[in-house]
């Protein structure tokens, strides 16, 4: 079965979307993200999808439930690398991802998500 | 309308072979990137409803010039159950199981021209098109 890599770097885990998505990959990923959340104990999570050329409703809710379950396993979700037209698409489509983080590239976005983990860390 | 393709919508991978198609074809006539992306996004919405809700279908893609422009025009079909009530398919938030409800009202709004035909036991006839 295909499967999309999850790299550890780190209490982080990294996604590059690097293939063309079809539902059951994404749907896949889901389920592998979430056990290795839970096997690792990671706290933070970046999916990167730069090299994704649409994004669909389908997809932004696999997106958006990523984050949501990555959430209820006390770890933060980022997304990184959203090209502009994918951005206006989405928004027209009238998905708009609400609750989940981004950032425009994979540096930003572990910045941005290391100090989230910092945040919650100090609040523990 | 000069060039016709079509493609058949069986499974998930079909759905990736009518992304594939349209951005081709968007490609080779050189539409925006923002084109591209709308009408590709409002295809795979498209495919993937005529797969799930109509138990599958085909894809009519239709490429010409339509008063003095060029026009990408995109027809789905299946002889799954139909759309009871179109005007509640057609409201955002609303689905018949599962999904967002955004895939029909979310694509009317991708294209520059929208038709949705549909009667209970008939099957659905979606089209949309995109000129530059």
């Amino acid at each position: 079965m295909e499967h999309i890599p999850i790299l550890r770097m780190g209490d982080c885990l990294l996604i590059t979307i690097q293939v063309e998505m079809h539902d059951r990959l994404a749907l896949t990923l889901q389920d592998d993200l979430t056990s290795k959340i839970y096997a690792t104990g990671a706290k933070g999570v970046l999916i990167d999808i730069s090299a994704l050329e649409i994004v669909d409703s389908f997809m932004g809710r696999m997106l958006a439930n990523i984050s949501a379950m990555a959430r209820v396993l006390d770890a933060s979700t980022i997304l990184v690398g959203m090209r502009p037209a994918v951005a206006i698409t989405l928004v027209e489509l009238g998905l708009e991802l609400p609750g989940i983080h981004t950032a425009l590239d994979v540096e930003r976005g572990m910045q941005k998500l290391r100090s989230s983990i910092a945040t919650a860390q100090a609040h523990e | 309308m000069s060039d016709v393709l079509d493609l058949p919508l069986r499974n998930e991978h079909d759905v990736v072979a009518a992304r594939q198609l349209v951005r081709n074809v968007m490609q080779q006539h050189r539409f925006s990137l923002v084109d591209q992306t709308k009408l590709v996004t409002a295809a795979s919405e498209l495919a993937r409803n005529a797969i799930i809700h109509g138990g599958g279908g085909s894809m009519r893609c239709e490429t010409g010039v339509y008063e003095g422009r060029i026009c990408v025009r995109l027809t789905f079909e299946d002889q799954g159950p139909g759309i009871p009530d179109l005007s509640l398919a057609m409201k955002d938030g609303w689905t018949s199981g599962g999904g967002l409800g955004m895939g029909l009202p979310g694509s009317k709004r991708l294209v520059n021209e929208f038709a949705l035909d549909s009667k209970p036991g008939r099957g659905t006839r979606v089209t949309v098109a995109r000129w530059k």
